[in-house]
């Protein structure tokens, strides 16, 4: 028999949580998925060491342990088809249909290839902090924090806790617009109040600004690391890299069903209205994947979505808090501008596709992914473009191409369950 | 603070982890890197978020699972790359 929910959620972060809790308020019978085995998302991610923030605590008690929320987990979305989507969970593929679908499906890093990206010990920056939640081990390793962003300041203090060794945080964008960035926080007191008690946490890690990491060095792994910065260059050894020039939306799901999306700078977002639906009836979109803008916009867009999808009225207070938490991310997305030198790092004989190792200079001279994709592989492999396609739209040589089905590799048994009648939605491109 | 611990095989070499630690911090415990890459090069975690698909191994039998969004479970058999 299939399952049917009245209302179904994809992704269980910030936004989800709060979309499952609004839905549910209303009597609404909501199904709650993540591709996780346990809820939070990225930056509520549990914690096998430490305990978690009392206000993550709290909303995924209240969104978790509604009668009316059904919690499951380690359950990714295959396909689209009529009516609902095709799933997989860690034993077999399952249908679920549902009256209103919202997609929380959040963000992943902007992750740019540079010589030496691809040595063991090399990770993304908020990868670091994922990975060390997660159990990885970090006491006494010497670990340098790079890229772009707020963020990068929480993975050190990730880090710290796990024992290691920061040895410095470098941030590619210049002091001033970094201090420009701080002087404005005050009107964001939460964000503020963040700001400074990670800084207490870091006391003696240093923050440098205009530093980019322009090599990473060892034989099977990781050794040292090349960094240009405004005095010039400089080689530091290390054993842990974690590095991320921002977030991107996740939008490939909202891609399959069809939801129209819009581009800020090379990368897309889904398009949505006060109400948060994307331009597919019946089909919501909050957080992350709606542009990226924090935990506080996501919990709010949450909600929102939520009452909106079990048919209630959205509180007007609602709406003025999501325009408040929006100017936050123009603020971000203003000042950590990534610095042109960042898009020039990879060398013609550096990998672009880490799942089918194609060197940047294989993939001169093609100007779609599709052309470049069938001539060298690159986007082929496992992650299906997911990294490669968004640093070569980053790096302005050509946007990444649709999405078909399945929305990640899956078992053969669960292919063979894909109803290919709806395919239609993804459009032509390879 | 987590006390309980959790025992998996690595290339039949145990190993002890924090209950609830990923498959591939079970790995890094080891100083393993997962899997050779087409050309033959070695790759470990890159993303951390299930995303890259850089991490992974075979575990109780199953190959291509991603290290980094599997928990351990006591008893699991993981197989990385040699």
């Amino acid at each position: 028999m299939t399952e049917r929910y009245d209302v179904l959620v994809i992704g269980a972060g910030p936004a989800g949580l709060a979309a499952a809790h609004a839905a549910a308020t209303h009597g609404a019978r909501v199904g709650l998925l993540d591709a996780q085995a346990t809820a939070g998302g990225q930056v509520w991610r549990k914690d096998v060491r430490h305990v978690g923030p009392r206000q993550a605590r709290r909303r995924m008690a209240d969104a978790l342990n509604h009668p009316h929320v059904t919690w499951l987990a380690q359950t990714r979305v295959v396909a689209v088809e009529q009516d609902g989507l095709l799933l997989e969970d860690t034993r077999r593929a399952r249908r679920i249909e549902y009256g209103a679908l919202i997609l929380a499906t959040g963000a992943r890093e902007l992750l740019l290839p540079f010589p030496g990206w691809t040595l063991p010990g090399v990770t993304g920056a908020g990868g670091l902090q994922a990975l060390a939640k997660q159990g990885w081990p970090l006491a006494g390793r010497r670990v340098i924090v790079a890229g772009s962003g707020p963020l990068l300041l929480a993975v050190a203090a990730t880090a710290r806790r796990h024992g290691a060794i920061v040895l410095g945080i470098h941030e590619q964008a210049s002091a001033g617009a970094v201090n420009r960035f701080a002087c404005n926080l005050w009107r964001w007191p939460t964000k503020a109040l963040q700001a400074v008690l990670l800084r207490g946490q870091l006391a003696g890690v240093p923050y440098r600004c205009g530093s980019v990491v322009r090599r990473a060095t060892g034989e099977d792994t990781l050794r040292a690391i090349e960094l240009d910065g405004p005095h010039g260059t400089e080689r530091l050894e290390c054993d842990q890299l974690a590095i991320g020039y921002g977030l991107l939306p996740n939008v490939e799901l909202a891609q399959m069903l069809g939801c129209a999306l819009q581009l800020d700078g090379a990368h897309p977002y889904v398009d949505v209205d006060s109400q948060q639906r994307t331009s597919v009836t019946g089909v919501y979109a909050a957080g992350e994947l709606c542009g990226i803008g924090g935990r506080d916009s996501a919990g709010i867009e949450g909600a929102i979505a939520g009452h909106a999808a079990a048919g209630a009225v959205v509180d007007a207070s609602l709406l003025r808090q999501r325009q408040h938490a929006r100017s936050f991310a123009a603020a971000l997305r203003q000042h950590f501008a990534l610095d042109p030198r960042v898009r020039t790092l990879a060398e013609p004989n550096t990998l672009i596709c880490r799942c089918e190792d194609v060197p940047l200079q294989a993939l001169d001279g093609y100007t779609d992914a599709r052309g470049a994709k069938l001539a060298t592989r690159c986007g082929m492999g496992a992650c299906q473009g997911r990294i490669c396609g968004s640093a070569l739209a980053e790096l302005g040589r050509f946007p990444r191409s649709g999405q078909r089905p399945p929305l990640f590799p899956a078992r053969l048994s669960t292919l063979g369950d894909i109803d290919l009648s709806s395919c239609h939605h993804q459009g032509s491109s390879a | 603070m987590n006390t309980l611990r959790t025992r998996i095989e690595i290339n039949g070499r145990q190993v002890e982890v924090p209950a609830g630690a990923s498959v591939a911090a079970a790995i890094a415990q080891l100083g393993l890197s997962c899997r050779r890459s087409v050309t033959g090069q070695w790759r470990a975690p890159f993303c951390g978020m299930g995303v890259c698909f850089e991490c992974r191994v075979q575990i109780d039998g199953i190959a291509q699972q991603r290290a980094c969004m599997v928990p351990v479970s006591e008893g699991m058999q993981v197989l990385t790359d040699d």
